[in-house]
């Protein structure tokens, strides 16, 4: 599999991302093309989970917008992406936190990490 | 028709210029020696034969080790014959990756992956037979009539029926090759090869 992991690294270059987990509130810089222009998008919230590896890994970012929760999917070394922003660092005790769904208000804070 | 043999790595993907993923297979892709050149004179046929991929001498038969002390070389895993090379190239030599440039269309030869056994709704895509209720039961999956009775009272040649399925050779046309990287002899190709990872497959231009 290293070879595969060579291939991939040669395509797309190592791509720098700063250090996030889940329950971490981040803003994410995204480009979005609007027919000869381009420009960027931000999208703040609580990230949820990161799944995957490699070139293939991805992040959920959850907001609440006008009372509806909203959930975006991005690829981490998506080239569309111009930069990922870490707001907040929030205590969780799990990987994804799936059960901030189901919650909201007073109960879906989450505790943030004072360094 | 030139060509290397190659071995099927793995798969990923990558963002194209784009942006978007394009799912991709990464080969491992030579070098391989010219073994042999058939020539009209001698054999009947012009032909270039590659081989590709180290073989321990005690693993090797005499016959191949024979083969291969023409041009100096231990015997190799995979033998290939390829006609039509637009240059013939010269006994002994190596050819490699950078015969591909990038953007380029190619072919892949390979042995799809065994299925074993398999019924008519997997094998040939059949529906199955009718329903799940009013008292049907067991023959969910099975293939229906096989033709008519008593003329012409003996099946059709060539009725699809249940049997082996996979394990068979498998040209894929005009896959785009995204990236030769020559250090490594790699050779992304956009899109699925047939056969398992580490099998042994053909790239032709």
């Amino acid at each position: 599999m290293d070879l595969v992991k060579f291939a991939e690294e040669s395509i797309n270059g190592k791509r720098e991302t700063p250090e996030f987990k889940a329950g971490d509130t981040v803003t994410v810089h995204y480009k979005i093309i609007e027919g000869s222009k381009e420009r960027i998008q931000q999208y703040q919230g609580v990230v949820l989970q990161r799944k995957g590896s490699g070139v293939t890994q991805t992040f959920t970012v959850r907001k609440v917008s006008n009372g509806v929760g909203v959930e975006r999917i991005f690829p981490l070394s998506s080239p569309k992406i111009d930069k990922i922003v870490v707001d907040k660092r929030g205590i969780v005790r799990r990987a994804r936190i799936f059960y901030l769904r189901g919650i909201s208000g007073k109960k879906a804070r989450i505790e943030e990490k004072r360094s | 028709m030139s060509g290397i043999i190659g071995k099927k790595i793995g798969m990923t993907s990558v963002f194209g210029a784009d942006g978007k993923y394009l799912p991709c297979t990464v080969i491992l892709a030579g070098p391989c020696l010219v073994s042999q050149i058939r020539t009209k004179s001698n054999d009947g046929y012009d032909a270039v034969q590659l081989a590709f991929d180290d073989k321990k001498d005690k693993q090797s038969t005499k016959a191949e080790l024979g083969h291969f002390k023409k041009v100096n070389s231990g015997a190799k895993r995979k033998i290939v014959e390829f006609r039509e090379f637009p240059e013939t190239p010269e006994l002994g030599s190596e050819i490699k990756v950078d015969l591909f440039s990038e953007g380029e269309f190619v072919n892949v030869i390979g042995t799809s992956k065994g299925k074993g056994f398999q019924g008519v709704v997997r094998r040939h895509h059949f529906g199955g037979v009718g329903m799940q209720t009013h008292g049907q039961h067991n023959r969910l999956r099975a293939p229906g009539s096989l033709g008519a009775s008593s003329d012409p009272s003996r099946v059709m040649k060539g009725m699809r029926m249940g049997g082996h399925m996979g394990h068979e050779r498998i040209k894929i046309q005009n896959l785009q090759v995204i990236k030769v990287i020559p250090e490594q002899n790699l050779l992304v190709i956009k899109g699925a090869v047939p056969g398992h990872i580490g099998a042994y497959v053909i790239v032709e231009k």
